[in-house]
């Protein structure tokens, strides 16, 4: 199990040194970062100093052993347009966006299940019927148009709910959080409806039909001949077998929620680390970008690392064959 | 006459389909008294799975009980609301599946699995009920219950397993045990196991079994009766000794035929030619005349009721004393 747990962390450790050198690579071909940062009319010897000064004029492994040393320790430079730290800048986002995500994820898990679970069950059902729609919907429309249609109706039409921003949040030392107060909760229902739609209606699908899969085998007709009841067998017996896909399928789109936290901030304004990344687009902050990349991937190795070893703990199958001497 | 613990009576399931109805029972009828081993035996597809699951109450849609009547122990079963068959199975009927390696949930020890199924049934505590799993462990032949009790199913051997599976069904000490194919997915060497098991268990404890099987060597050795059955109807019941030794209806004959034996050397195999119609395309009359040697032509109308002939029932015209080949066959 340690063992397993170490090999995945090194083969991470490699991902993860991949996308170094990509967003290392980045300054290297979006221009010269000196002009970025100096005016137009700066005589060449100020250039120069600038350059020195930022150790461009080293040579590029030196620049990269550099760059990922830095970015080891969490310093991703300075940005170009806020002239602040990036890990800065980043910490403060980050709060917002991994509200945003989780509350997102936790949406889309417990109607996802729910609603697959039920269509499931009830094949035949109006509500499975509407369930079937409904992810129909969420699974083609895109969600900055998701995003309007909700702020049209709830903010525009009914005035329900603010149309932008995180609303009131507080201050937990480097953290804050729109959870503990009423205009942060209101804020966040939109944007995390938005965002996780197109994870319910995946799970809602998923769920069903590994549910049916799961109905017809033959513990399930075992466990029916033994006389357990309905709901131990369809929510013991079934519902635990279903969650092994489920969960990978759920961790892997924690990630890509954050990732797709983007469009979903720039629709709602949403002061998150995705607003961050498309201000630094507009304005080749490349500090930024190649930050986030390096961020985001991090998410994602890390997300992928726990649902390997969340399987474990979940399936017994895959315990002792890992456990067991190769 | 004491009351038998399993009686069917005409059973018939029918399976719907979106063109037509299909009868994949037609007109069952057989009794297992207490402590009696019946086997069911026959082809592929001609209905003994199925006929087991309607005892229990396990037919699920698009298939359903369409006529006939269940007892268990004088009490009618068939009929009964989703829940009090619920009830019934497991605690009063054990089911034994084919594949002991799919049987098992994956993901829960087998203790858990036992002490589930125990406490679903019976008002015992948890240290009760995982006494008697680990006792029924025992029973079964698991080795160091108490230590096996907290294994997963994929760390058991299939034979291993299957005396798991055999545990669970027993485990509320059930009237009757429905045995569909319990050996079939096992090694030769474990199937004698298995067999010894179920039969011991049986009579131990006075079970009734139902032994579904397509393997005559297996009814031989446990069964005190046997039904063949073919394309949904029992074409011949009796003690499994005259059925074995001296099987009347044609069919259960050529089965019989299909037994290598070491005792005739190098005779060729008797073949029944063709094979059992699809339940779409049964044909008029016995459902068996086309592939039938002595096939006549009432038989290609007429569909033959079983008769009695003393310790058993044929379903077959050759032996209806109304019909001339009757009088024929018994001359010869």
């Amino acid at each position: 199990m340690l063992a397993f747990t170490l090999r995945r962390a090194i083969q991470a450790v490699g991902v993860m040194i991949a996308v170094g050198v990509i967003a290392f690579s980045m300054f290297r071909f979006a221009g010269d970062p000196v002009n970025q940062i100096v005016s137009l009319d700066t005589p060449a010897a100020e250039r120069e100093a600038v350059r020195k000064s930022l150790g461009l004029d080293d040579p590029v492994p030196v620049q990269f052993a550099r760059y990922f040393a830095n970015a080891a320790q969490f310093k991703f430079g300075v940005s170009y347009q806020f002239r602040q730290p990036v890990s800065n800048l980043l910490m403060e986002r980050m709060p917002a966006t991994l509200e945003l995500a989780a509350c997102a994820t936790v949406f889309a898990m417990v109607f996802g299940i729910l609603m697959g679970v039920y269509s499931a069950l009830r094949r035949d059902t109006f509500l499975t019927k509407i369930f079937q729609a409904v992810s129909l919907i969420g699974i083609s429309l895109p969600t900055f148009l998701i995003g309007i249609l909700l702020i049209y109706l709830f903010s525009v039409t009914l005035g329900w709910l603010p149309s932008f921003g995180r609303g009131d949040v507080v201050r937990i030392g480097w953290w804050t959080t729109g959870l503990l107060t009423l205009s942060g909760l209101k804020a966040l229902i939109m944007p995390s409806v938005t965002l996780g739609l197109f994870q319910m209606t995946l799970i809602m699908r998923l769920v069903r039909a590994e549910m049916l899969e799961v109905l017809r085998t033959d513990y399930i007709r075992f466990a029916r001949a033994r006389g357990l009841t309905t709901r131990a067998v369809h929510f013991g017996h079934a519902l635990k077998n279903t969650l092994v896909p489920v969960i990978t399928v759920a961790g892997l789109q924690f990630g890509s929620v954050i990732a797709f936290a983007i469009i979903t901030e720039t629709v709602f304004q949403w002061p998150g680390m995705g607003l961050l990344f498309v201000q630094a687009v507009q304005n080749v902050d490349i500090p930024i970008m190649a930050a986030y990349l390096l961020m985001v991937s991090l998410i994602f190795v890390t997300i992928n690392l726990i649902v390997d070893i969340l399987y474990t703990v979940v399936d017994p199958r895959l315990r002792s064959t890992l456990s067991r001497p190769a | 006459m004491t009351v038998p613990v399993l009686s069917v009576r005409n059973l018939e399931v029918e399976f719907l389909t979106r063109r037509s109805t299909l009868r994949a029972i037609d007109g069952v009828s057989f009794d297992i008294a207490k402590g009696e081993v019946l086997g069911v035996v026959g082809e592929s597809g001609a209905g003994k799975s199925v006929t087991g699951l309607a005892v229990i109450g396990l037919i699920d849609p698009p298939g359903r009980i369409a006529g006939g009547e269940i007892y268990l122990s004088g009490t009618r079963i068939d009929h009964l609301p989703p829940e009090e068959i619920r009830r019934i199975r497991g605690k009063r009927i054990g089911m034994i599946f084919q594949d002991p390696l799919t049987s098992l949930n994956p993901l829960y020890r087998i203790g858990d699995q036992i002490v589930e199924t125990i406490k679903t049934h019976r008002n015992l505590s948890d240290t009760a009920a995982r006494k008697r799993a680990i006792d029924l462990l025992a029973e079964v032949g698991i080795p160091a219950p108490e230590k096996r009790i907290d294994a997963y199913p994929h760390e058991f051997s299939g034979g291993m397993r299957q005396r798991v599976v055999i545990a669970l069904a027993i485990c509320a000490e059930p009237e009757l045990i429905i045995a569909d194919e319990p050996t079939t997915a096992l090694d030769v060497s474990v199937q004698a196991q298995i067999i010894s098991l179920i039969k011991r268990l049986g009579r131990d404890h006075g079970t009734a079994v139902m032994l579904v099987t397509h393997d005559m060597g297996v009814i031989a050795e446990t069964s005190d009766r046997v039904a063949v059955m073919y394309s949904g109807r029992i074409a011949e019941i009796g003690p499994v000794r005259d059925v074995v030794q001296n099987p009347l209806h044609p069919y259960a004959r050529g089965l019989m035929g299909a037994i290598p034996t070491l005792a005739a050397e190098n005779k060729r195999l008797v073949q029944i030619p063709g094979s059992m119609p699809r339940l779409s395309a049964i044909p008029p009359g016995c459902s068996f005349n086309p592939r039938c040697a002595l096939a006549f032509d009432r038989c290609r109308i007429e569909r033959p009721e079983p008769q009695t002939q003393g310790s058993r029932a044929v379903a077959c015209h050759l032996f209806d004393p109304a019909s001339p080949a009757a009088a024929q066959e018994t001359a010869a």
